[in-house]
């Protein structure tokens, strides 16, 4: 099984790199906090103290197991730039805003998408070109650029959304009807921009398998065999499906890492959030942690992919069966 | 029967056109072809013809625009247009050398996987599909961090940025390359090579290779595009060449400086455009290359069909007149 082996590989790489960088973050802490009259030999301390607390005293390997070990207990460290909070306490406060944007933008998104893309195969014509284009020209848009241009257009321009944020200023996260009444208004438009891009995707990908499909050598056998339409549309389609379910089970599972610089654009306290401050301020725990959770999702989602394919695609599960 | 026999001299002729002819570039490809020269020019020559440097700074924070500086100021007073011309450039220097290097990196592995077989292909795909669980954004996030904290300015730039996504984006075309390659090694010209002596690297140039030529055009696109996304997509995280411009860099100060809150149009609309542009003239050349050489893909221009059918009967019914004539006496 590879994802064993992406998983090793990834997790060695994920705490050797940010190590190999000269100069230690406590380096970083100490400077910054120690601005004010504090003797060389008080900082000496908490220097010490600090390298103690962070374990970076101790060999690469054994700080490489504590960090493991850590790991599977669910404790990702401290944060640098928060510190004490734990890393774990920040992501567990970004991720649910980062799903709460993205399981809905994907999921209405991908039925939309391969509605249209399977309309837009089966139609042809003037139709399918139009569409084609504009699926693709969507789904080629770097889709940050296409949030960028919403938030102008729609929020600065048109003012029907507030400009960035995920709640007005003064309230805090709680859940009552008030709240979640304010934070939808805010919510909207990053889902929108979202919701745009995976349709563009999807449509292209089922438009492109549709006309495969229609094409091939089964069909144009039912087809003379006098088979109904209505009947060839649904083996067309459930055949052109079978991609589409594996690439939603993979768009969700990079669904952590899909939305990082939406969620910048609109200023919208996600994951991506999390991780532009704790690079411009090298907190590295907090880095780690997010390109941990990241990793572990898609090597997840790649793995029930594969596990799914099984029970949908008759071919795999014939060979299987004839196997074993 | 000499009527039909007339036009054999320049036969050879007419059979290059038609091949030309049958490659059928579509609109799509002039499209695309056009978009693409045009936004070269921008970066490339319009940089000769335009009055302002970009690194001269030419007024303050977001300077509107004026008839000398027709897109304005950025918010360290940088005329925008210079600026986006050597953004644009960096961005293409960027995508060119980054795609080249990945493109190149999978057709190698892919081949020489798919050709030799044997553990040696087990233990190449084993590294494959272990670097392609790994979502690339981690590795590029991971391997920039760690840049960024070192002294190397030679990394730090432009051409660090690309060589760090050139060798990690070639995965993809690896196993696709490999897929192809390991069903051309088994086709009978191959045993033919091989027992003529050839040696295995002129068998994979020259009897391998060209059989996954239009495959290979159309991943170069595609890594072109998308190394010149990833590293828009860092720069905007943060995590961009420092000192240089390009089109994230550009976009990540304008948020930084709240350009979009402050209605300051002309400082992040031009960047945007230009990517968006960018990344959808390569990807509708790629899927217009992929109708050029697919034609099951094709669809749609019955007259053009009825044309090529014509076209093959007509020489076919040529040839038949051909061979009857050379048997006849």
């Amino acid at each position: 099984m590879w994802y064993l082996g992406a998983l090793v590989v990834a997790v060695v790489l994920n705490f050797l790199l940010p190590r190999l960088v000269p100069g230690n973050p406590v380096d970083v802490i100490v400077s910054s906090m120690g601005s004010g009259g504090v003797s060389s030999g008080a900082r000496q301390k908490i220097y010490e103290a600090y390298m103690q607390e962070f374990g970076l005293n101790q060999p690469l390997w054994q700080q490489f197991f504590s960090y493991l070990g850590n790991a599977l207990h669910g404790n990702l460290g401290e944060s640098f730039s928060y510190y004490p909070a734990p890393v774990s306490g920040l992501i567990g406060f970004a991720l649910p805003w980062t799903l709460a944007l993205q399981i809905p933008a994907i999921l209405i998104g991908w039925i939309i998408g391969n509605v249209i893309g399977a309309i837009a195969a089966y139609k042809g014509g003037g139709w399918d070109k139009s569409v084609f284009t504009g699926a693709l020209f969507l789904s080629s848009m770097p889709y940050y650029c296409l949030s960028i241009l919403l938030l102008y257009g729609l929020a600065v321009g048109l003012k029907w959304f507030p400009v960035g944020g995920s709640y007005s200023l003064g309230l805090s996260p709680e859940l009552t009807w008030s709240f979640l009444g304010d934070a939808s208004h805010y919510y909207w438009l990053p889902f929108l921009s979202l919701v745009v891009i995976n349709i563009g995707t999807q449509a292209t990908g089922m438009r492109a398998m549709s006309i495969y499909e229609l094409g091939s050598d089964y069909v144009n056998y039912s087809r003379s065999l006098g088979i109904g339409d209505a009947k060839m549309t649904r083996y067309i389609f459930g055949n052109a499906m079978l991609p589409q379910i594996t690439g939603l089970a993979l768009s969700l599972g990079t669904m952590v890492g899909g939305a990082l610089v939406t969620e910048l654009v609109f200023n919208y306290q996600g994951m991506g959030t999390l991780l532009f401050n704790a690079i411009s301020s090298s907190d590295y725990p907090v880095i780690q942690a997010v390109t941990l959770i990241i990793t572990l999702a898609v090597l997840l989602a790649n793995y029930v992919v594969e596990v799914l394919y099984g029970f949908i695609d008759p071919r795999i599960r014939a060979a299987k069966t004839g196997e074993s | 029967m000499s009527d039909t026999l007339a036009p054999a001299p320049d036969q050879p002729k007419a059979a290059g056109r038609s091949a030309l002819r049958s490659l059928n570039f579509t609109p799509r490809f002039w499209v695309s072809i056009v978009l693409i020269v045009l936004v070269a020019l921008f970066a490339f020559v319009g940089d000769m013809l335009y009055p302002y440097g970009s690194n001269q700074r030419v007024g303050s924070l977001f300077d509107e625009p004026t008839p000398q500086h027709i897109l304005g100021t950025d918010n360290f007073g940088y005329d925008v247009v210079a600026l986006l011309m050597a953004s644009t450039r960096n961005s293409l220097y960027n995508g060119l050398l980054a795609g080249t290097i990945a493109t190149f990196l999978g057709v190698f592995i892919g081949i020489l996987a798919g050709y030799i077989g044997g553990w040696f292909e087990e233990f190449l795909m084993g590294v494959t599909n272990i670097v392609l669980a790994i979502p690339a954004i981690v590795v590029l996030i991971l391997i920039s961090v760690s840049i960024q904290g070192t002294n190397l300015q030679f990394l730090k730039g432009i051409i660090g940025m690309s060589l760090v996504i050139g060798f990690t984006s070639w995965p993809w075309t690896a196993r696709s390359v490999r897929a192809q390659a390991s069903s051309v090694a088994t086709r009978e010209h191959i045993d033919v090579a091989k027992l003529s002596g050839a040696r295995t690297f002129g068998i994979l140039l020259r009897d391998v290779l060209p059989y996954l030529a239009s495959y290979v055009v159309m991943a170069w696109v595609l890594q072109v595009a998308s190394a010149i996304l990833a590293e828009s997509t860092l720069s905007m995280l943060g995590l961009g060449p420092s000192g240089t411009a390009s089109l994230g860099v550009e976009l990540h100060w304008a948020l930084a400086f709240n350009a979009v809150a402050n209605r300051a149009w002309w400082a992040f609309l031009p960047p945007t455009a230009v990517l968006t542009i960018i990344s959808f003239a390569l990807l509708y050349l790629q899927s217009s290359l992929d109708e050029v050489f697919n034609p099951r893909l094709r669809r749609g221009k019955k007259k053009n069909l009825a044309k090529a059918a014509e076209r093959r009967a007509e020489a076919a019914r040529r040839l038949a007149a051909e061979i009857e004539a050379e048997v006849a006496p």
